[in-house]
């Protein structure tokens, strides 16, 4: 995306100015208040600003979903989310699954049924395996398979992380 | 994207005030689709106004079993709500038949309503395209033209309407909630989005500082026998090729109302009710519902590369309604 500087001029020959605005958004658990050009993505935010790098940047069109993170607990592109309407939210990323130490259920299925290549869509594939898990909808491998499908994979790891998948899936009915 | 001054609104009336103040301010739901395409360059804004906060996200039950979806709602939360589900189930699975789980997550209903199209021309800058900029000319007519139109598409334009969501819409006849400087009206589904015409730039007949409130869904006797059928390139995360809302209410073994819609196939959710009385009184068999489709697209017109959307249609449509017969 273009960089802009905070006081870019207006476009049409317009002098208009176009203000950052304060934004305070609580990333995995800790909360940053920063001020943001209008035009920058929750992408962008994460990576550029605050320096969480797992997040990745595909396409950033929405078409890839490498991008995914958890706003309120729900799984979203934050490459077609602007940073300034979540003012207030709570985001989780890759960097904020694990606990103490103690990786994510899904992030321990992925290794064990080595969900993944080249690793560039994982981030994205794991956080909204999590909101997968949290919606509850998808049961059959069909329905995991299409709930998965705002993941695009190039490496073709698709029937494993549909394993690791209902590993989590299996781990639940057997612990609720 | 271009830069642009952002505010969150609180209240649907100072949303429109603001609206009319300023003629290259927008409105920004989701912005799954806004968002996107000021990444290309094909929409541009100098403020953005957020009506996200404004009270219209709830799905409410009116009296007479009318339900009331708000127009800042999310594709998710109205698909999985309760009123949907139990009573227009054929809503839920068009809905969960679009985008993808994330962007259902973000995507509003209203947004919805207002999704541009997916022609290549669209997006791509170096074409002409009437609808970006009209007058320009369109290079798809004449090019690779294989999503495009069968039905009353234009000199000027041939993009087909994207969602999924409207189609079903359609068949239940919806109303489109909007509030504008001169207050609150009403919009049938059929009448919201037009046909390209000689100005293809306007999808629907929504003035540009009214804003959608909510869509209200009538009492419908469909929601039995129902089907949504939608075909694409791929099995799943894919624009429709063809799709079809069926919806239709048997009794005794025959049909005593149907209502149809195709997505894939217009400008706008494509209806033939001329068509659809064929189906009245008849026995819910393949035979019928061959002779529907052959109705249906006996004014369908190829413009090359998506002749076989017509082929594809029938099929889909045959198959559609078969479906539905048998639930």
């Amino acid at each position: 995306m273009q960089k802009n500087k905070i006081e870019a001029s207006g476009g049409r020959g317009s002098n208009q100015t176009f203000k950052s605005v304060p934004v305070t958004i609580q990333v995995n658990g800790r909360k940053f208040t920063c001020d943001v050009e209008p035009w920058t993505t929750l992408l962008d935010l994460l990576r550029e600003k605050f320096e969480l790098t797992g997040t990745k940047k595909g396409c950033d069109h929405g078409q890839c979903g490498a991008c995914t993170v958890l706003i309120d607990g729900k799984r979203v592109n934050s490459c077609l989310t602007l940073a300034v309407m979540k003012d207030g939210a709570e985001v989780t990323t890759i960097e904020g699954l694990e606990r103490e130490g103690i990786l994510h259920p899904i992030q321990k299925a992925f290794i064990d049924q080595d969900a993944f290549q080249c690793g560039y869509c994982t981030p994205g594939q794991i956080c909204s395996a999590v909101g997968l898990l949290s919606e509850g909808h998808a049961k059959t491998d069909d329905e995991i398979r299409e709930e998965m499908s705002g993941n695009l994979c190039r490496c073709g790891a698709y029937p494993n992380i549909l394993a690791a998948v209902k590993q989590v899936l299996q781990e639940k009915k057997v612990s609720p | 994207m271009n830069p642009f001054q952002f505010e969150r609104s609180s209240s649907s009336s100072e949303a429109i005030l603001r609206m009319g103040k300023n003629s290259r301010a927008k409105f920004i739901g989701g912005g799954t689709n806004l968002i996107d395409l000021m990444k290309e360059g094909v929409e541009s804004s100098d403020f953005l106004l957020d009506v996200n906060h404004v009270g219209m996200n709830e799905v409410l039950e009116l009296p007479g079993g009318r339900i009331r979806i708000g127009a800042s709602v999310t594709n998710s939360d109205a698909a999985y709500s309760g009123l949907v589900e139990e009573r227009f189930p054929l809503l839920r699975d068009a809905i969960l038949a679009g985008a993808s789980p994330q962007l259902r997550n973000m995507a509003t209903c209203g947004g919805n309503l207002l999704q541009r199209t997916r022609c290549y021309y669209f997006y791509d800058l170096a074409t002409a395209c009437n609808k970006r900029e009209n007058g320009s000319g369109c290079d798809a007519i004449a090019g690779n033209n294989r999503i495009h139109a069968l039905f009353g598409a234009s000199d000027a334009c041939i993009a087909v309407h994207p969602s999924d969501m409207c189609v079903a819409l359609a068949t239940l006849n919806a109303e489109i909630h909007v509030l504008g400087p001169n207050g609150p009206r009403v919009i049938r589904i059929a009448d919201f989005h037009r046909l390209p015409g000689n100005d293809p730039t306007r999808d629907n007949t929504l003035s540009r500082d009214e804003l959608i409130i909510a869509i209200e869904l009538p009492p419908s006797p469909l929601n039995h026998h129902y089907h949504y059928a939608k075909v694409r390139d791929r099995s799943s995360y894919a624009f429709a090729l063809i799709s079809a809302a069926v919806g239709m209410n048997l009794e005794a073994g025959k049909i005593q109302s149907a209502s149809i819609a195709m997505g894939g196939v217009a400008h706008k959710p494509w209806r033939d009710s001329r068509a659809e009385k064929l189906l009245i009184g008849k026995r819910p068999e393949i035979r019928v519902f061959r002779d529907f489709s052959e109705a249906f697209f006996k004014s369908a017109r190829g413009l090359g590369h998506n002749n076989f959307k017509i082929e594809l249609g029938k099929r889909t449509l045959v198959r559609a309604l078969e479906e539905a017969s048998l639930k």
